[in-house]
């Protein structure tokens, strides 16, 4: 099914994951038709980089990421949802009449826009992270992490992900360093137990990362331990960034309010922006929970949100 | 042309040896990125072909090679010009930022 380009739309959401796909579904049975913007390589969002999810509900056993995924977007589609693997490019959202911009160049139309880009990966910010990425500097541990195989690597971060990637990496590399700033991880129990438990997994906490070494590829890092301030320089031959995200909201900024760290605005417990018929869910709002199933949750709320407001219209 | 497969056997046959430059995307089953790139570069080969020969090599399948050019994440799309590569792209990237990086290949 191709779009209609010449109509005005109910609805268009922007962004997939489990935000996207399930405002796709509750406004596909609402009879919106809306129309989904997945994502030219982003479609599926933060999970598609994941294994096993094993804290969505109703999955007794775990799921897969981009299974679950997968199924999410069929069940939008079952529906009518119309689903495009491009990404939106420009959005003007001030007037009645939302107008947007597609990585093909096509212009569509539409009365209500529900914004569900989520997050993209911080970085470290030190001058030769980006020069070896891909030679030893990775973000996606399912990715890459079969190209260390009984190597020593370090992984940045202590929340989930970071876990998450150590626990995934010890299947191939011989030794995991988890390397975190402060004096005590933030992730969840089960995660932390988990990660402790492993014994190719060792911790070196209070300590930041200064440089990252190497010509062609990765072979080590630059250390300070932020308590006694002493510096080492120590051997890996790679690094894994989970040091959280950023909410990829430089498409709408200026045009919807944004708070300091690039967080879309909502009201009160809506997902009403301050932008009359533009709707923010999932990551993009949320710097707190960050679930697949709050996702998900807030997903649901912008296509109900949504659906009120287009009957008022 | 659509994207051919290649392995130890062809690779110098398909890519050292190549008249026209070509592009090898280093991928594997299991990666989400390598799938959402995939079918970009599809249209990519279809639509420049006869400028530009692009080729799939499993990493899972090829280790070797893989290990030879010191592929470390995927995808890794490496532009061959004469037997050397002279382009690495890290990453899966949307169609249009991927023409970008191509273009001194294609136009």
């Amino acid at each position: 099914m191709s779009v209609d380009y010449s109509k005005i739309h109910d609805l268009v959401i922007v962004g997939s994951g489990p935000a996207g796909y399930t405002a796709g579904v509750y406004a596909a049975r609402a009879q919106l038709a809306p129309v989904l913007y997945e994502g030219s390589v982003s479609a599926g969002g933060a999970l598609m980089n994941t294994t096993e999810v094993e804290n969505f509900p109703g999955f007794e056993h775990g799921i897969m990421g981009p299974d679950l995924m997968d199924a999410m977007r069929k069940q939008a589609a079952r529906f009518g949802a119309q689903l495009v693997t491009d990404d939106i490019t420009a959005m003007n959202l001030s007037g009645d009449i939302k107008e947007l911009e597609d990585g093909s160049g096509n212009k569509l139309r539409a009365k209500a826009v529900i914004l569900a880009m989520g997050s993209a990966y911080k970085e470290l910010g030190l001058p030769n992270e980006k020069r070896l990425s891909g030679r030893g500097v990775s973000w996606c541990a399912t990715c890459d992490g079969f190209f260390f195989r009984e190597q020593v690597i370090a992984v940045v971060g202590g929340g989930d992900s970071a876990m998450e990637e150590a626990n995934f990496l010890t299947k191939f590399a011989a030794k995991v360093l988890v390397i975190h700033r402060r004096s005590e991880l933030r992730a969840s129990k089960i995660m932390e137990q988990r990660a402790k438990a492993n014994p190719k997994i060792e911790f070196r906490l209070d300590t930041e990362v200064l440089d990252v070494l190497g010509d062609e590829k990765v072979t080590g890092l630059k250390l300070r331990n932020v308590v006694t301030g002493a510096e080492s320089t120590e051997a890996f031959t790679g690094l894994f960034i989970a040091i959280g995200h950023l909410p990829r909201s430089e498409l709408v900024k200026g045009q919807v309010a944004i708070n300091s760290e690039g967080y879309v605005e909502v009201e009160g417990r809506s997902t009403r922006t301050n932008v009359k018929g533009v709707f923010a869910c999932g990551d993009l709002v949320d710097h707190t929970y960050r679930q697949a199933i709050t996702a998900a949750g807030s997903g649901c709320q912008a296509a109900l949100d949504a659906e009120r407001f287009l009957q008022g219209h | 042309m659509a994207t051919e497969k290649v392995t130890a056997a062809n690779f110098s046959d398909v890519v050292l040896k190549s008249a026209t430059p070509v592009l090898v995307d280093f991928w594997a089953e299991w990666c989400g990125p390598c799938r959402a790139v995939a079918p970009i570069l599809e249209e990519i080969s279809n639509e420049y072909s006869g400028k530009l020969k692009i080729v799939k090599l499993n990493t899972d399948e090829e280790g070797p090679i893989a290990m030879k050019y010191g592929i470390s994440s995927i995808p890794t799309m490496n532009v061959f010009v004469g037997g050397q590569v002279v382009k690495s792209i890290v990453g899966a990237k949307p169609k249009p930022a991927l023409l970008k990086d191509l273009a001194e290949f294609i136009n």
